[in-house]
């Protein structure tokens, strides 16, 4: 006698709201998106144009100029992250978790706080520090006899990437810090304990027991990274507009896509180069997570305790 | 002798490093706050200065407070940013609760599926998602905010929450099926509870963003009725830009019930990545 096994309706119900929601509002416009990148406007109708969009972005001079400009600046500002906030945040990780400090939390939590305000603040308040008409940078390198370094950072073409993937940097240091700090607590005492008794303490503990044992979370912090850092548009937006002055020195692909999509002073949005533009991106994104995934993540020593 | 030493130098350099990054990560956020308390004048004669009887002035509060319609733009974020959180709350634990707790055809795909969304950013798809909402008559309503930070949010919220999901003793649940729980009563009475500590963690990382998004209110919801603080306040940034005052104060309040919101959560934001973190 064979019992046919009853429906497990629940899990349908239990499903449902999530998937409907995620597939209506995020998997069916990225690829609505990726399809929109191969259609063009020819007088009032829509035509299928395959990847001429791509040619022209890649090729046109028009808009191949903007597009490396931007992906190049997008690459430096990755650079700068990985090379700038990732140490520190292992940096203040590890003196978080050394067992004996004391305020610990206080630490924890005041670095963190950048993290948690808009980028309206930080983009406002960082142009109010830079400021050479306010002047609180330039006050203070006069008040250490460095005034002579003072330069108007985020004005000049040379510089003003750089200090805005350094505000950057300031604001969200407080991720790679929380996470490795996590995955620092999580080493088990006994593995600690053996290395001390083996006379390895300090920092040579430190670069020959944890650090190899954080390398998984290191691994995923980078590629949440570069995503976070080719997909950023507010902080850049909000401290030289859409424009991402001075003269387009920081513009990123995230503002590259704004204004080709939603135009700006005398420029009308185009939907279809900036869906062009996003699939790009989305190329791109593709590219780095399959990097990461295939080519470090496989390639990690998982420990097992 | 020697031994004692090395702790205590280390210990005290710990703390060096330690205090200068904090001091750093602050020194903004103090700026802005010290200054919105001050007059005009002594923002500019001193930036540093902590206010004294002479410049204290809270012209800027009041400036914001009868003129913006901030209090407009508060409510709209706490609006968009609990609703999303509620949505993305339930509808990723259950989902999470699905993919952890029952074995069927499709699970380990569904699960990809849904975690697709952790390493491409729904940004990507603003052009048709532009399209969709003015299709369905959403655009300018703080629906469309809800509906798009509730997809942004579910699916590192599923990864998480399945993890800790995995972790309910299976006794637990059994023992109330054979009490006759249904599996919904199990779900809402049994395992939510237990899973309290990783719901704080999702929630700190789906709130945040949400609250300070500037990209998705720009483009779905520029209209006065339904802007949020933080495109609100970069508008009336934009538009009093003479008037320091104002922006400091602005700025000042702004930051506030993000703060509050964070401690509320962050104590148990270490222990559910922690917990996490251990297998």
């Amino acid at each position: 006698m064979i019992r046919r096994r009853p429906v497990r309706w629940h899990i349908a119900v239990f499903l449902a709201p999530a998937v409907a929601v995620y597939t209506a509002i995020m998997i069916i416009p990225l690829f609505a998106t990726l399809n929109l990148s191969l259609y063009n406007v020819a007088g009032d109708n829509r035509v299928f144009v395959g990847l001429a969009n791509f040619a022209t972005l890649f090729g046109d001079a028009r808009w191949s100029a903007s597009f490396w400009n931007a992906l190049g600046n997008n690459a430096w500002f990755f650079l700068v992250h990985m090379l700038v906030q990732n140490p520190i945040g292992v940096l203040l990780a590890a003196l978080l978790s050394s067992p004996r400090l004391r305020m610990a939390a206080f630490y924890r939590t005041a670095i963190f706080i950048p993290t948690i305000l808009s980028f309206v603040i930080v983009g406002f308040v960082w142009k109010l520090i830079l400021s050479p008409i306010w002047g609180i940078a330039p006050g203070m390198l006069d008040f250490v006899g460095l005034k002579g370094l003072f330069a108007p950072w985020l004005g000049k073409e040379a510089y003003a990437l750089t200090t805005l993937a350094l505000v950057s940097v300031w604001q969200f240091v407080g991720i790679p810090m929380m996470l490795i700090y996590a995955a620092l607590l999580s080493i088990p005492d006994e593995v600690l304990e053996a290395a001390e008794m083996d006379g390895i303490t300090g920092a040579s503990q430190f670069w020959k027991i944890r650090l190899p044992l954080i390398l998984p979370s290191i691994g995923i912090i980078s590629i949440l990274t570069f995503v976070g850092n080719f997909n950023a548009f507010d902080l850049i937006y909000v401290a030289q507009g859409a424009l991402a002055g001075p003269n387009y020195a920081t513009d990123i692909l995230g503002t590259f896509l704004y204004r080709t999509f939603f135009g700006f002073q005398l420029q009308l949005g185009d939907p279809h180069m900036g869906a062009t533009i996003a699939t790009a991106m989305f190329g791109i994104i593709l590219v780095g997570v399959c990097i990461y995934l295939f080519g470090i993540q496989t390639r990690l020593r998982r420990y097992q305790f | 002798m020697a031994q004692a030493r090395t702790p205590m130098f280390r210990s005290i350099a710990a703390h060096a490093v330690l205090i200068t990054y904090t001091v750093i990560a602050l020194f903004p956020v103090f700026v802005i706050v010290i200054n919105s308390f001050k007059s005009r004048r002594a923002i500019f004669a001193e930036p540093l200065a902590l206010p004294t009887r002479e410049t204290f002035d809270l012209i800027g509060y009041t400036t914001v407070l009868k003129q913006g319609d901030f209090f407009q733009y508060f409510l709209n974020s706490m609006t968009v940013t609990l609703g999303s959180l509620f949505f993305v709350l339930l509808f990723g634990a259950m989902a999470a609760f699905a993919l952890s707790e029952y074995r069927f055809r499709g699970n380990t795909l569904m699960g990809l599926y849904l975690a697709l969304g952790i390493m491409i950013p729904i940004r990507l798809g603003t052009v048709a998602i532009l399209q969709l909402m003015v299709a369905s008559g959403l655009v300018n309503t703080l629906t469309a905010l809800v509906l798009v930070y509730t997809a942004q949010g579910l699916p590192l919220a599923v990864f998480i929450l399945s993890e800790f999901m995995r972790q309910v003793s299976d006794d637990l649940k059994n023992a109330g099926r054979i009490d006759g729980l249904s599996e919904y009563r199990i779900f809402f009475t049994l395992v939510l509870p237990l899973v309290r500590p990783a719901m704080a963690t999702v929630g700190v990382f789906t709130m945040i963003p949400i609250w300070n998004d500037l990209w998705f209110p720009l483009i779905l919801a520029p209209a006065e009725e339904v802007k949020t603080i933080t495109l609100g306040s970069q508008v009336f940034i934009g538009q009093f830009v003479t008037n320091w005052n104002a922006v400091l104060a602005a700025l000042s309040l702004a930051i506030v019930p993000v703060l509050v919101l964070y401690l509320v959560f962050s104590r148990q934001l270490i222990r559910g990545i922690t917990a996490g973190a251990v297998k």
